[in-house]
């Protein structure tokens, strides 16, 4: 059940999460979802591009961070827009064989406007890795009940 | 090489169907570090009254992406896939995507602009699912805008 428009205001925090990722998980994602670019996977191919090393692909920072306003409105249907540009790169240094994150990102949401007549809240989510921010404009719209 | 100007407002019809699968609405919601009940169990997302597992926010780029493929590997569009970066993205759901759904997309061209020695180009997806009968109803659509960083940039 999403929350309801009345119990809520602009400036009001929904939540935080930290996200660890290893290379593993970029494996996966592209796996899961048919990104194959090596630029993900592979520290030689990264580097000849001149990147610094392997970068997370930007749509994994962009799925795993919605996922706060998924648990927030409490059911996934009710983001009905989601939004974003890609302002950096998150470095996934190689951990494999230890216990260590490559990276983190660092998700913050709170309410940007409320739309009384379409009964929707505007999400606007803050993500950081390495001090910086890696998504400029990250809004989703969520349908209230 | 360069991007053909002409590509602006060039479409590709609607090729492939893409079957949305149970397994795979909860392989992804696994690689995007999901956990909401409604990406894995049915009675959970029955519950909130849909009728199979829901997709991500963010899976309609599994159909989205396999569309642009089409412009990417397109020899006239210029593009070296390997110079491109993901500028920017978007979702609009007219409504969620749901295991069982049969959906195809078409993609259009609306914007290439040139910048610096490379191009900023977006296109959009309009995603349907097909309905008995032949019937399309919107699904997703999706805008992206990708750099094709040109020699040196």
């Amino acid at each position: 059940m999403s929350p309801s428009i009345h119990e809520l205001s602009p400036g009001q925090e929904i939540g935080s999460r930290t996200i660890e990722v290893t290379r593993t998980d970029l494996v996966k994602y592209a796996g899961a979802s048919g990104d194959f670019n090596p630029i993900h996977w592979n520290e030689a191919f990264a580097t000849s591009v001149e990147l610094p090393g392997v970068i997370a692909h930007g749509m994994f920072t962009m799925g795993s961070a919605v996922q706060l306003v998924t648990d927030w409105a409490g059911d996934p249907a009710a983001v009905v827009d989601f939004q974003t540009r890609f302002t950096k790169p998150v470095l996934v240094t190689d951990t494999t064989g230890t216990d260590q994150p490559g990276a983190s990102i660092e998700v913050s949401g709170l309410i940007g406007k409320l739309d009384a007549e379409a009964n929707t809240a505007r999400i606007d989510l803050t993500v950081v890795s390495a001090g910086q921010k890696v998504l400029m404009k990250a809004q989703a719209l969520v349908k209230l009940s | 090489m360069t991007i053909n100007p002409d590509l602006q407002g060039r479409s590709y019809p609607a090729a492939e169907v893409y079957d949305v699968g149970r397994e795979k609405i909860r392989e992804f919601a696994r690689a995007v570090k999901a956990s909401h009940p409604a990406h894995f169990d049915v009675d959970a997302a029955r519950d909130l009254g849909h009728s199979d597992l829901v997709a991500p926010p963010t899976f309609a780029i599994i159909i989205a992406q396999r569309a642009d493929a089409q412009l990417i590997e397109d020899p006239e569009a210029g593009i070296d896939f390997s110079r491109v970066v993901h500028a920017d993205q978007r979702f609009t759901h007219h409504r969620p995507i749901i295991a069982g759904d049969r959906l195809v997309a078409e993609l259009h061209v609306d914007g290439v602009r040139a910048m610096g020695g490379g191009a900023m180009v977006t296109t959009r997806s309009e995603i349907f699912a097909l309905g008995s009968g032949g019937s399309r109803e919107p699904v997703t659509t999706t805008t992206s805008s990708i750099l094709v960083r040109g020699e040196g940039q």
